[in-house]
């Protein structure tokens, strides 16, 4: 491997599998999340939700709750410090449920109206239970379906284009030997990640202190600070262990309740959100109603590729679910139309949930592929082979690098996929149908400039201090293993401290963006470090410390299409009586540049995985339209796949270093979930002869399509 | 006269006596989180359902958000903190950090000390529902990775590591059997690595009908 900025790989730590630096807190339970720190004097916030979808809080009865034991205060729009959330924060503008408690709005169910504050969690519960709120309530709308009235196609931006188009799609459409034309639909779907958000906020010598649970602490503190117009540098916000993310801990009301708190109070007050309120309160995924025409000759080339996209938002904020952006990358075609539309509803709004846009879009583009080749008669593989693009359809750019037949020719050997009868319908186990399928994967590799120190300890050690974030996926190994190789020491002489908003700008856990920015940063500060200990002299006994700032690095990097890549398969069976769908086996193999720790990248893939066959078979929030807010919120009501319903996965990976990358990182949190909901899918088709469009696949919805042994099925 | 809403109790936890006013209220897990300082107990959704406040009582495995700390007097408690022996992990412990059987961390007690039940509920005889043969007599059945997966299903893991705390349950089990060869305990057939370390191409046993 070579890189532009002079790596070495004398320790060989990165690409060594290494368990994880905080693997035996973790597993003796010293590892301590944001709920767990304790403080004297704390005081416990509990929140009070909204119980209708739209209106007005007429009032908020706090005289006889503050009357019961224990309570502190009750805050309300009435009383609630003042925010300001006119800002853009670095992931944009904020989703105002950040405003909390400034007006008597209700936007949707769930909605925050008040916090009670409590000297014990059974104090504060009680009273929240007990407190009256009246509505003056008004009509809801929460009705989610294709080309719903109000639908509208947002304004492109040069970071995201809404639509897309060359060329004439319907003359294309015309001119194609073969065409599939198909509409699919995927649910609400929820993080769900483990650890409920958390946060313990109090005033310490004048500074804002919080103890939180999130992707990004800089990030936090920053908004924080915009909020209570705080000078930036006053508050400091922490995050040592995460227990789960996936998109959904950001800036959210737990955090801002809690800062408010402890400023009325002048003690620690910690707020957690329950498991129902985090079904409102933390975002998710949009459902989708997607449409995919494409057009191909009989060989199978592309004439027209069409993909439109709608998902919702909410009446107080925009958010698009960017399915249809990954065609933008996989396919050309002589005509080429993606789309995302939205439409505004009476429900929360939506944020980025594990691949967010590639999830559901992957399901429904590699899903039409499969479609696609069924109909010429052409194997799923080729049919990929013979539309691999030189360039970005869209972009016209180069590629960094390309390898996604590299992981369909791996994985169709070791998955066993030359024997495989393409013939639907064909293999049968007592009352099993089995069958087989695959979908190629992509996600963008990207890199935000970031800021790192490493400082050189007199005893021999290193400590390197960065704002990075673990939220499960082994960051804070895998910077360790960079650290070492940068500065060509063993691991063991690494100290790494992360998730401290004091210790400067830096990217969030998140978009697979995490590791590659910080790894970058930490690379740049190791490399000055190095230059400085060369100058010799001994060590005094602050240590000798070197900072990075990768800003001019990174907005140096040539414009090209970069992306990870992968090709999914999975082996299903379908039971005929009771329509259950039961994954066998998984196979993911990808291309996603050099990985930097075997051990946890395969945790990392196959987790991704399991999202995906969790997203193909079981998860689907319900929503009542009379109440408008959701059926059974909690893991009764939202099944997301347990144990039982995990087979053996397995994950692996080609090489593919960025050459453009200090370390060759691209980025892994993302791929392993894309396409595999359509690999599953494709193999429910080929058990069965029935396409299954929308998900998840509900054993009723097996039954009620029933099976179509190969030789009934459409011509 | 105004009821008592709360009481002095005194509860075992990890071998060691622990006396405490409690709210009638608090669970077993907010008295081990919020009173105790034992934060390795987790709660991920209180309502016993996701298994990350699993401890043993009285040695069996159960969800602590689902029982009143004043009513779990007299109980033999241990939660993940008990569990090691001095600095030496438990079997399971090492054998999740080894093979990485998790990702956040956050589910990981709850699995570790579900799943240090869960091996003895085997070993001592007791079928689940992907037992092939659930007679008395039949026995311990094979400790295989769906008798594993079937068992271990009370704990969710959100970050998808199901497949390494298969292998890792697998692992710890063959390792106690090999500790304690009594007779009664069979581990037979295709548990753990074996059966996990299969090629892609070949079937898993899971669905033959």
């Amino acid at each position: 491997m070579t890189t532009t900025t002079g790596t070495t790989a004398v320790t060989g730590a990165v690409g060594a599998a290494h368990t994880r630096l905080e693997g035996r807190d973790k597993v003796t339970g010293a590892a301590r999340y944001a709920g767990e720190i304790p403080f004297a004097e704390l005081a416990h916030g509990w929140l009070v939700l909204s119980t209708i979808a739209r209106g007005r809080v007429r009032s908020v009865e706090s005289a006889p709750v503050l009357a019961m034991p224990g309570v502190l205060t009750v805050l309300h729009h009435g009383n609630a410090p003042r925010v300001d959330g006119s800002y853009a924060g670095m992931l944009g503008r904020p989703d105002p449920i950040v405003e909390v408690f400034q007006h008597d709005r209700v936007p949707y169910v769930g909605w925050p109206v008040a916090l009670v504050v409590a000297e014990t969690s059974e104090q504060a519960r009680e009273a929240a239970e007990a407190l009256v709120v009246q509505y003056d309530e008004e009509p809801h709308d929460i009705a989610f379906f294709a080309d719903r009235p109000g639908t509208y196609t947002p304004e492109n931006s040069p970071a995201a284009q809404a639509e897309t188009e060359k060329g004439d799609i319907e003359a294309e459409l015309a001119a194609s030997a073969v065409v599939v034309d198909a509409a699919y639909t995927t649910p609400e779907e929820h993080h769900s990640s483990l650890e409920p958000h958390a946060a313990t906020a109090r005033w310490d010598s004048g500074r804002l202190d919080v103890v939180d649970s999130n992707q990004g602490s800089m990030w936090v503190a920053d908004e924080l600070a915009k909020l209570f117009s705080l000078d930036p540098a006053s508050v400091r916000v922490r995050s040592e262990h995460v227990g789960g993310a996936f998109g959904s801990k950001g800036v959210r009301p737990h955090q801002i309740l809690a800062v408010m708190a402890t400023t009325v109070l002048h003690r620690p007050v910690r707020v957690v959100l329950t498991r129902r309120q985090m079904f409102s309160l933390v975002g998710y995924r949009s459902p989708t109603a997607q449409r995919v025409r494409l057009g191909a000759d009989t060989d199978g080339r592309l004439r027209a590729f069409d993909h439109q996209a709608q998902s919702l938002t909410s009446t107080v904020h925009e958010f698009i679910e960017r399915s249809a952006d990954m065609g933008r990358v996989m396919y050309d075609a002589d005509a080429h139309h993606t789309v995302n539309r939205v439409v505004p509803l009476d429900v929360p709004t939506p944020t980025w949930m594990r691949a967010p846009g590639e999830a559901p879009g992957s399901f429904a583009l590699e899903s039409a592929l499969d479609e696609l080749a069924e109909k010429i008669g052409m194997d799923p593989i080729a049919l990929r082979a013979r539309n691999e693009p030189d360039a970005g359809p869209v972009s016209g750019l180069p590629f960094s690098s390309r390898n996604v037949l590299a992981c369909f020719q791996e994985g169709a050997r070791r998955f066993g996929w030359a024997d495989r009868d393409p013939r639907p319908g064909t293999r049968r186990e007592g009352r099993w149908l089995l069958g087989t399928g695959t979908a190629a994967a992509t996600y963008s590799s990207g890199v935000v400039p970031s800021t790192a120190a490493v400082t050189a300890e007199t005893d021999g050690t290193f400590t390197v201090r960065i704002t990075a974030a673990d939220v499960g996926t082994g960051a804070r190994t895998a910077l360790a293993l960079i650290a070492a190789d940068a500065l060509e020491v063993e691991p063991g002489r690494i100290r790494i401290q992360i998730a401290d908003s004091d210790f400067g700008p830096a990217m969030i856990a998140g978009g697979s963006m995490g590791t590659r920015s910080w790894g970058w940063a930490i690379m740049a500060a190791a490399r000055e470090l190095r230059e400085q200990l060369v100058l010799g002299g001994d060590i005094p006994p602050q240590g000798i410390t070197a900072r990075s700032d990768t800003g001019a690095a990174v907005s140096a990097l040539a414009k090209k299409e970069r992306h990870s890549f992968g090709a999914q398969f999975a082996e299903v069976a379908v039971d005929v009586t009771s329509g259950e769908v039961r994954v066998r086996r998984m196979l993911g193999i990808f291309a996603a540049g050099r990985i930097v720790n075997p051990l946890t990248a395969r945790s990392q893939f196959i987790g991704g995985m399991t999202w995906g066959l969790s997203m193909a078979l079981h998860e689907e929030a319900i929503r009542d339209q009379a109440s408008g807010g959701h059926v059974g919120a909690d893991f009764a009501g939202y099944h997301f796949a347990a144990n039982a319903d995990v087979p053996l996965i397995e994950a692996d990976w080609v090489d593919d270093p960025d050459a453009d990358d200090p370390v060759g990182i691209k980025g892994i949190g993302e791929i392993g979930i894309v396409g595999a909901a359509a690999a599953i899918a494709n193999a429910v088709w080929h058990a069965t002869g029935v396409r299954h469009r929308d998900l998840p696949i509900r054993p009723d919805r097996v039954l009620l399509a029933g099976t179509r042994p190969a030789g009934e099925r459409d011509a | 006269m105004a009821l008592s809403t709360s009481s002095a109790i005194t509860l075992n936890i990890n071998g060691e006596k622990h006396t405490l006013p409690v709210d009638h209220r608090t669970t077993l897990l907010d008295a081990l989180r919020e009173h105790l300082d034992l934060t390795g107990t987790k709660k991920g959704c209180d309502q016993g359902q996701c298994g990350a406040c699993t401890v043993l009582i009285d040695g069996r495995r159960a969800v602590s958000c689902l029982q009143l700390a004043i009513a779990s007097e007299g109980r033999v408690i241990t939660t993940i903190e008990g569990v090691a022996d001095g600095e030496r992990l438990h079997p399971v412990q090492q054998a999740f950090l080894d093979l990485d059987g998790y990702q956040c961390g956050y589910c990981t007690p709850g699995q570790i000390c579900s799943a240090i039940a869960m091996i003895e509920e085997h070993a001592a005889g007791w079928p689940s529902a992907a037992t092939a043969d659930v007679r008395p007599e039949a026995g311990a059945p094979p400790l295989t990775a769906d008798e594993i997966r079937e068992r271990m299903s009370g704990n969710l893991c959100r970050c998808g590591a199901y497949v390494s705390i298969v292998q890792a349950v697998a692992q710890a089990a063959e390792a106690e059997a090999a500790q304690t060869p009594t007779t009664a305990r069979q581990f037979s057939g295709p548990s753990g690595p074996g059966d996990l370390a299969h090629p892609a191409g070949t079937t898993d046993a899971e669905m033959t009908a």
